[in-house]
């Protein structure tokens, strides 16, 4: 029970990137077509799951016997290079078309604070593995669905008539805003 | 003078923030006051300055293939080294920065400047160039944290990052008309857009002037 809480609290309540604002880049520059966004938070739910598994073994059975806890954050940014590097390599061999339409963004994936924001985040809050890999999951699905709601939003906006000054990142940022006042409403039911 | 044309680009016609619009996420998270946005453009503004210069210097011998990881590597060690510096000497800042601090290694910025600029250019350039970047994202940080601090909270306030007791100014304009969404997450981005807004807008006067003319 209290994991379902906290799988409904990171996807909704607590949402990554409207109320933590993470991974604000990949939301500003790749949400223009819903198929990109789709893949884009596929591909981040795989690397956010394995990475948030990994580095909480070798925090706990790796840095923490050996007592350089301080080398953290070096360690973990090397796992999420090497697990997007493994992603980026599987979808060129399987799907060249989407690994195309990705392009910059696919390796982009681990300058996403979402992924070492998560890692970090479970050693912070203490959790134990199981807590970890609901995190995991929970995290990347509440950015999955963000990022293609968003996508569909601004597919709408391009044929709107924006005033001049607010075309672009400024209305997109509004837009942003707006869902995240959408996701308040739902805090109490956590 | 073009040594200062170096410094001076990042201020204003590559501002990090508001034209390039990289490392938005830090942007967002921590201009709740200006105490916070002065901390964390002081952490940022130093590790820019420190990665700028070891890549410059290394430039030649790292691989080209390689250079990404190798230059994250950096990165992460000279973060881990302002974070634990802010956690031993500015403790209540260090708390309020919270996670934004060790998300430094992935902001886009240093990573950006490092691919784009020291990887290419000598050390005294790279180094200005980060001055120029930094000062830039602290610029854009102040005015951020300025506006959702003053429509948040009716007052501006400012303490010494240093010290979180030594007040060095606090004006209350107008508490009681507050708009407190202004310090969420809603209004950082609402903030951010309008004021994205007003530039391109003075842009565009700029450009249809120029038309005239």
């Amino acid at each position: 029970m209290e994991l379902i809480g906290l799988f409904v609290s990171l996807t909704f309540v607590n949402n990554v990137v409207l109320s933590k604002f993470y991974a604000i880049c990949p939301l500003m520059g790749l949400s223009k077509k819903p198929q990109n966004a789709l893949n884009m938070g596929l591909a981040v739910t795989f690397v956010i799951f394995v990475a948030s598994i990994v580095t909480y073994f070798i925090y706990y059975y790796v840095l923490v016997p050996l007592e350089i806890t301080y080398l953290d954050l070096i360690t973990f940014i090397l796992v999420i290079a090497s697990l997007v590097q493994f992603v980026e390599m599987f979808l060129k061999k399987t799907s060249p078309e989407i690994y195309k339409s990705m392009g910059v963004y696919l390796p982009l994936i681990t300058t996403n604070c979402a992924v070492l924001g998560v890692a970090l985040d479970n050693i912070s809050a203490g959790y134990t593995l199981i807590e970890a890999a609901v995190a995991g999951l929970a995290v990347p699905i509440g950015f999955a669905i963000v990022i293609y709601v968003f996508a569909t939003i601004r597919e709408r906006l391009d044929i709107a008539d924006v005033p001049e000054s607010f075309e672009g990142a400024p209305i997109a940022l509004i837009t942003a805003g707006i869902m995240a006042c959408a996701i308040m409403g739902i805090a109490g039911i956590v | 003078m073009k040594k200062f044309d170096i410094f001076k680009k990042g201020i204003f016609a590559e501002n990090p923030i508001f034209v390039l619009q990289l490392g938005l996420c830090s942007a967002l998270a921590i201009t709740t006051s200006l105490t916070n946005a002065v901390g964390m453009g002081i952490a940022v503004i130093c590790v820019l300055i420190m990665s700028n210069t070891i890549i410059s210097l290394l430039r030649k011998i790292i691989p080209n293939e390689i250079r990404i990881p190798v230059y994250i590597v950096i990165i992460a060690t000279l973060v881990k080294c302002v974070q634990m510096i802010m956690n031993a000497y500015t403790p209540e800042l260090y708390d309020s920065l919270g996670v934004s601090i060790p998300l430094i290694v992935v902001n886009c910025i240093i990573l950006g400047r490092a691919e784009a600029f020291a990887s290419k250019n000598g050390v005294l350039d790279s180094i200005l160039d980060a001055l120029g970047m930094g000062v830039g994202y602290l610029f854009a940080v102040l005015v951020i944290s300025f506006v959702r601090q003053l429509i948040g909270t009716g007052g501006i306030s400012l303490y010494n990052p240093l010290d979180a007791t030594q007040v060095i100014f606090n004006i209350e304009l107008f508490p009681d008309y507050a708009i407190g969404i202004f310090t969420q997450s809603a209004g950082a981005f609402i903030a951010l857009g309008c004021i994205l807004a007003f530039i391109q807008y003075l842009k565009v006067r700029k450009a249809k002037k120029a038309s005239v003319k």
